[in-house]
Formats: C-alpha cells, structure tokens, sequence
C-alpha cells in the first residue's frame, strides 16, 4: 500500500505568546512543531505499513526550515519525504495550498491512501484536506478516528459526528483526515534519527510539480483577509436562584421583559 | 572552535527530554516507592534504542558515539536516577567492555543482543575485599582444556539480578598481580555455577538493583575469554573511562532539574512578603549552581568529544567524573536548602535527588581514585 501523508508545520501555540499592544502573535523566538494532528496523520500511515507493507512518504508544502520536521517524520518512520517549496507558493491561501499538495501527489504518482490531520492548530480551517481531494477527483472522508478495515480497493472507517459515530466506506484511492482519538503516535526511534539524518529531503518548486502559476501562492489564493481582531469577551450571564418551578418564572419574565416572547 | 552539538544530537536531546517529559518523570515517585522500574517502561526504553546508545549502527546501536551517549543520560538524569543507572551499568561499562575489546565474533554475538534490550549487561569488579584496590581480586579463573571454571564473589553489582550478560574480572596468575594476572570473561547467566546472591538495599538509587554474583565452579566457555589473557585490568580502565564520562553526564542532567525546580521554587515562595528568590542569599546559591552546572557539562562534552576522536581519555574522564559528583552534591545540597522544609519531605523529588547524589562520588572508582589516576598521569607527563 502506498500512503502519503500531508503535513503542516505551524508555531507551538504553547510558547506563543500576544502582544498586549497589537494583539497579535509574537511568532519570533517561537518554535516550530509539526502540527499535532498531522502526527496522528503519520502514525496512522507508520501502522498501515507496519501491518499491510508499503511505503509512507510525507510531503509539505513551506519555506526550507519545514525539512527539519520533515526529518522527524522519517525518524518515526516514513520512508521518505519531499518539500514543496517556492517563492511562487508564497501567500498560499487554503484553495492554493490544496492545488499545491495535491500537484506533490500527482508529481509521486498518486496514492492508495492520503492522510492529513484535521485541520492544523494555527489556521484551524480543516479545509486543505478535503481541497487536496476535490483537486485529485478522489473521495474524502474527514474526522476519521478509527480504519476498521482496508484493503487494495475499499476502506472502512469510523469518523467523529456531532453526537456519535458515523461508520463510511469508500474505494481507494481515497483521502482521510483524522483526529487525535485514532491513535497514539510515537516519538522519533532513537536510531531512526541517524536515519533521518542521511535521508535527503527533495525540494520541488514550481517547475518541478509543473503547476500553473496563476493558482499558487498569492496570485492563486482569492482569500481576502479583511480584520483580525480578539472576539469581546461576553459578559457572564445572570444566574437564576430558587427551585425549579421559581427559575422558570423568573426567565419567562425576563424574556417578556427582553421582548423575546 | 564551534561549541554546536551536530543537528542529530540535538534532535536526540529533543527526543529524549520529550521521552522524560511525557513517560519517566511522571512514574518517577512510584519507581522510588516500588523499587521498581515498570516492565513496559523498559520496554519503550528498548524500543527506541536506549540500550544500544554508544555503539554504531552495524551492531544495532544508535550510532551517535559518545557525544550523543552522554547528551542522552544528561537528559535521562532530569527523571529517577534508576533510569540512568540501568542503561549506564549496561552500555557504558558492560557492553563497553566487549565493544572495546571483543574479538569480531564476540561483538557480533553480544552487542546487537545488548544493543536491542534482549540481553542485559552488568560489569563486575568489585569483591568483598577488592573495591579501590582492585587487584586485590580474589575471584578466580582456572583453565581446564577449552573452558575456564570461575570461583569466587563480586559485591555491589549493578544490574546484578537482571543481567543476562556479565564481564567478571578473575585472577588468572597470583603471582602477576594487577599487570598480567587478572583477565576478564563474558559470563552467561545460564552458565552451570552461576548465581545471583543478596540484593542490597540502597540510601538511593531506588528502582536500580545491585546484588552480589556468586561463581562455584562456574563453567565458561574459553573463547568468552574477553581481551588478551592477563590484561583483564586494561580491559576494565579502557571501559570505565567511558561509563566515567557518562556518569558525569547524568550528574549534570540531575543537578540541572534541581535547580530548575529551585529557580521555580525561589520564584513562588513567599516569605517577608517578597518571593524568597528576591533574597541575597538565595540568589548567590543559584547562581552558584548554574554556573558549576555549565562548567561541569563542558567539560563532559570535552571529554566525550576526545573521546569519539579515538583519543586516550583517563585523565579527563576521571576530571569529569570527580568534578561533576561533586559539583552534583554541592548543586542538590542547595536545592534542598533553598526548598526548606519542603526540600527535606519524602514526597518531594530533591528530597530522593539529594540521596541519590551520593553515590556519585563513590562508585565508578571513588573521587579518591579519580585523584590518584589525575596526579599519577600528571606526575608521568612532567618526567
């Protein structure tokens, strides 16, 4: 079975800290961690390959210094992995990072599987995921926390809904996104890092992946960041005494009072 | 002169300080209650290679010599020193011992075993009435056509009732003494005569076991003879050396957590109104802790540095192991003052890191011995 796994490195949210003046994110000084749900993404591929054979190769798409976590992913144990990076893929928005994923796929030939985590701690969107896979024409099945089954054609997953558990299936080639229940992911091996070590991370730009230009980077990102601002902190409700024949007297007389009802 | 640690040793040190983060420092307090280092805890220490730390990959070791060694006990040295212990007794003196001076077919049937966990290696030299003065050793090793049958006792043995691997020093010629007479045997604890005796209870170092090993009659194959006939005695100074080194790494990783743990607690406590750390005299102890701290970890990288470089190394490792015990005991010593009352209770860690500290100074060849091994090599240079 062929895996790829995407993967996202983005600051640890737990050194950041906010400028009380601008309120926005101090990022300088701050480490780079890969995103903690693209961990249980590369434990998952690491498991399939353990239990079925084949490959896991980690791709990523950012500035030269993600090699570093692309080499942490090889010491927990894929095989091999590639960065996307380019000044052409600068200013990347959401729609332009999937195209651009979705190009590495294409570029390593495609896979049985892809796996990304959820969405990444920075961001929070959970869009490139399924992006990648509209790109690809494949089918996506996002907040999967559980492979019941696989085999070379068709698997079958649990995934997280609201309230419950959804069991779906689908035919491979396909893309899963996952959340953190699915698994506990391994640190590096301490002899995987020598591994690591001499593996070479490729880099391919934008000619390599032979991309259209007009759909990387900024020039192919339509995402208009208009304001970012802290959400007011809402003030703290009122709490109602009494029992609860009492309570419900009270509210029905404050929403008349409110116009509500 | 660069002082960065090549990328991969750092990583290691990321890793391993993510390992005791998150699985030993937590379990710390329950290995120093039990005496015991939970099974699947050493098993997750073999998975990820800690057993085979100093040795190269073609043996199934890390590969990252003794550099990436001593960086990865300087961070175990942060959680219980039992996990220390444990891996130090096993790869820096016992599977040392067969690295350095194995024949081909000896490295290759013990140290990929050693290197995966599957064997646990002890290293034993110490006897009821031979510890400083080791040639003093009345264990002996007498040849009987292709086997060596072994007699005697060995005291205070690391690793002792887990080993399944064992380098045991025996006389072999009264009459030549230390030069000559001793020579060193890998000992199986499947071989006929052998046995583990008492284990001993510890002021620290809960959770690591020491025992004594008894040999009656034991039988050794004569090809597990390690090293040259008689030169048992280099054998055991070329692997000290190493496990010397890597002692003071886990003494800078110990003192390290302990004046982290100060400096927290220097920072929350209030007396006078004011955090304790405000006060003078708590200052000039932390200052004096991290500065002894840096000069002792230097001096460890030093020493492993020369040593990956394949240089001779007894004059250092023995600055290193002497100055960093001592700097350890000084270091905790101050922890526990700067924690008060607090500092002296079971339930806090500085309380078992300042017993434990102890024995740094005694074993691995006593600070008096480091001394003598210092003066003796200075004395022989100035000739």
């Amino acid at each position: 079975m062929k895996v790829i796994v995407c993967i996202k490195q983005v600051p640890d949210t737990t050194e950041v800290k906010i400028d009380p003046k601008t309120n926005t994110l101090i990022r300088e000084g701050v480490p780079s961690i890969i995103n903690p749900f693209d961990t249980y993404a590369i434990e998952e591929g690491i498991r399939l390959k353990e239990t079925y054979g084949g490959t896991v190769t980690v791709i990523s798409m950012g500035p030269p210094q993600v090699k570093e976590s692309l080499k942490e992913a090889i010491a927990m144990g894929a095989d091999d992995a590639y960065l996307l990076s380019d000044r052409a893929f600068a200013g990347s928005d959401t729609l332009a990072t999937s195209y651009t994923l979705a190009s590495g796929v294409r570029f390593l030939g495609g896979a049985d599987l892809i796996i990304c985590g959820k969405q990444a701690i920075d961001g929070d969107t959970a869009q490139v995921g399924p992006g990648i896979a509209e790109e690809l024409d494949i089918p996506h099945i996002t907040y999967v926390k559980k492979i019941r089954q696989i085999d070379n054609s068709r698997i079958v997953v649990e995934r997280m809904v609201e309230g419950g558990i959804e069991v779906a299936s689908t035919t491979l080639p396909a893309l899963i996104t996952v959340v953190k229940d699915i698994n506990q992911p391994r640190l590096p091996s301490l002899k995987g890092i020598m591994r690591a070590k001499r593996t070479e991370i490729r880099v391919l730009g934008a000619f390599d992946l032979g991309v259209d230009q007009t759909r990387t980077g900024l020039d192919g990102s339509p995402t208009e960041v208009i304001k970012i601002f802290t959400p007011e902190v809402r003030a703290k409700g009122e709490m109602l005494d009494g029992d609860v024949e009492q309570q419900a007297r009270t509210l029905v007389e404050r929403l008349k009072e409110a116009r509500v009802i | 002169m660069d002082f960065t640690l090549p990328e991969e040793i750092e990583m290691l040190r990321k890793t391993v300080r993510e390992f005791v983060e998150k699985r030993l420092l937590p379990i710390s307090m329950q290995v120093e209650e039990e005496d015991k280092i939970p099974d699947e805890i050493v098993d997750e220490m073999k998975d990820m290679g800690f057993f085979g730390l100093p040795f190269p990959e073609e043996y199934d070791g890390v590969g990252m010599g003794e550099l990436g060694y001593v960086v990865a006990l300087e961070e175990l040295g942060a959680a219980n020193a039992a996990f220390g212990n444990l891996i130090g007794a096993h790869t820096g003196i016992a599977g040392m011992s067969i690295y350095l001076d194995g024949t081909p077919e000896q490295k290759q049937k013990y140290i990929p075993p050693m290197a995966r966990g599957e064997m646990i290696g002890a290293f034993a030299l110490t006897e009821p009435n031979a510890g400083s003065d080791a040639a003093a050793i009345e264990t002996t090793a007498r040849r009987e056509g292709d086997k060596y049958i072994l007699n005697g006792s060995k005291m205070w043995i690391t690793n002792g009732p887990i080993a399944n691997v064992i380098i045991v020093f025996a006389v072999t010629d009264k009459t030549l003494g230390a030069r000559g007479g001793i020579s060193a045997f890998i000992v199986e604890n499947t071989f006929p005569g052998y046995r583990v005796g008492k284990v001993d209870k510890k002021m620290g170092l809960h959770g690591s076991y020491t025992s004594e090993l008894i040999f009656e009659d034991c039988v050794v194959p004569a090809e597990n003879l390690l090293g040259k006939p008689g030169l048992g005695f280099v054998t055991a100074m070329k692997a000290l050396d190493m496990g010397r080194i890597g002692l003071a790494a886990g003494a800078v990783g110990a003192a390290q957590k302990a004046l982290e743990m100060s400096i927290q607690w220097a920072n929350q406590r209030v007396q006078f109104g004011k955090p304790i750390g405000e006060q003078q005299a708590i200052q000039w102890m932390l200052a004096e802790m991290a500065t002894e701290i840096h000069a002792a970890r230097l001096m460890t990288y030093h020493a492993a540095y020369k040593a990956d470089r394949g240089e001779r190394v007894s004059r250092e490792a023995a600055m290193v192991k002497m100055f960093a015990s001592e700097m350890a005991c000084r270091v905790v010593d101050k922890a526990v003052q700067i924690h008060g009352g607090t500092g002296y209770m079971a339930e806090h860690p500085v309380e078992r890191m300042y017993r434990d500290a102890r024995i740094l100074k005694i074993y691995e060849g006593t600070n008096e011995i480091q001394r003598l091994v210092i003066a003796r090599d200075l004395l022989k240079a100035g000739k």
